[in-house]
């Protein structure tokens, strides 16, 4: 229950940093990558800041032996840089400033009630779950080979 | 962020916090109305069919780069990975390239 309530109280803080931020704004977030056009470097602060306030608070609590809710840290294992890493990547690049909106963007400004969020979210899902049969096939095929 | 909504949309039992977490960050918009007064800014001109281009674009490269700007950006780049250091150079240079050609070349939104 605490460990429910905990992640309702901590998506709400990451909420409300995104949304005052401008992070949920999609007008905001081009104008950041449009340097030649109408550049507005702030997010340059809204991103340097919130590394320097995680690499500091990562400091104190990845020294714990585990998290207050839970029996162990999970934290990503691959070590490698692979093709998967790089395409992936590269394409959600392409998706960010084609719509403006990042995942961590788009999900807060769902409670603003507009539509093109929630237009968004739902494209993007559909992309996770095409993506992931694309793996599971993929996966399949290998293991008859 | 995709991470935690991956874990909802492809269930691996552990669901619950993840769903509070998003319902959390959802509620954002809501509160800081209640408590300020003050509404969201969300200018967006564009077309319904980029967004759901971009929609899909996003989906599919999370999905398979593992991660996005919370994830690799913050999450990730803090904890100084390789890895996340290494997407987060190429997100953040293909999506200045798209915004480019997209506002520049092709005079678009």
């Amino acid at each position: 229950m605490l460990r429910v309530l905990s992640a309702a109280a901590i998506g709400l803080v990451f909420g409300t940093g995104i949304v005052i931020a401008g992070m949920a704004n999609p007008a905001k977030v081009l104008n950041f990558f449009d340097v030649f056009g109408t550049w507005d470097p702030s997010l340059l602060l809204v991103m340097g800041s919130a590394l320097v306030v995680t690499f500091i608070g990562y400091g104190f609590v990845l020294r714990r032996p585990a998290p207050l809710f839970d029996r162990k840290f999970h934290l990503p294992t691959k070590r490698d840089l692979d093709v998967p890493l790089i395409a992936g990547s590269a394409l959600f690049g392409i998706g960010w400033g084609i719509a403006g909106f990042c995942p961590g963007g788009a999900i807060p400004a769902l409670g603003s009630g507009e539509p093109s969020p929630l237009i968004f979210v739902a494209a993007m899902i559909g992309g996770i779950l095409g993506a992931n049969a694309l793996k599971a096939a993929f996966t399949r095929r290998q293991a008859l080979a | 962020m995709t991470g935690i909504l991956t874990g909802i949309i492809l269930p691996k039992g552990d669901w619950n916090w993840r769903l509070a977490f998003l319902l959390g960050a959802i509620a954002a918009p809501a509160m800081i109305l209640l408590l300020t007064g003050m509404s969201l800014p969300l200018q967006s001109d564009i077309p319904s069919w980029a967004i759901i281009s971009g929609g899909l674009l996003v989906g599919v490269g999370v999905a398979f780069g593992g991660g996005c700007t919370s994830g690799h950006g913050v999450c990730g780049m803090a904890r100084l990975s390789t890895r996340s250091i290494a997407a987060t150079l190429t997100f953040m240079a293909t999506t200045f390239v798209t915004v480019f050609v997209v506002r520049h070349v092709l005079g678009g939104f």
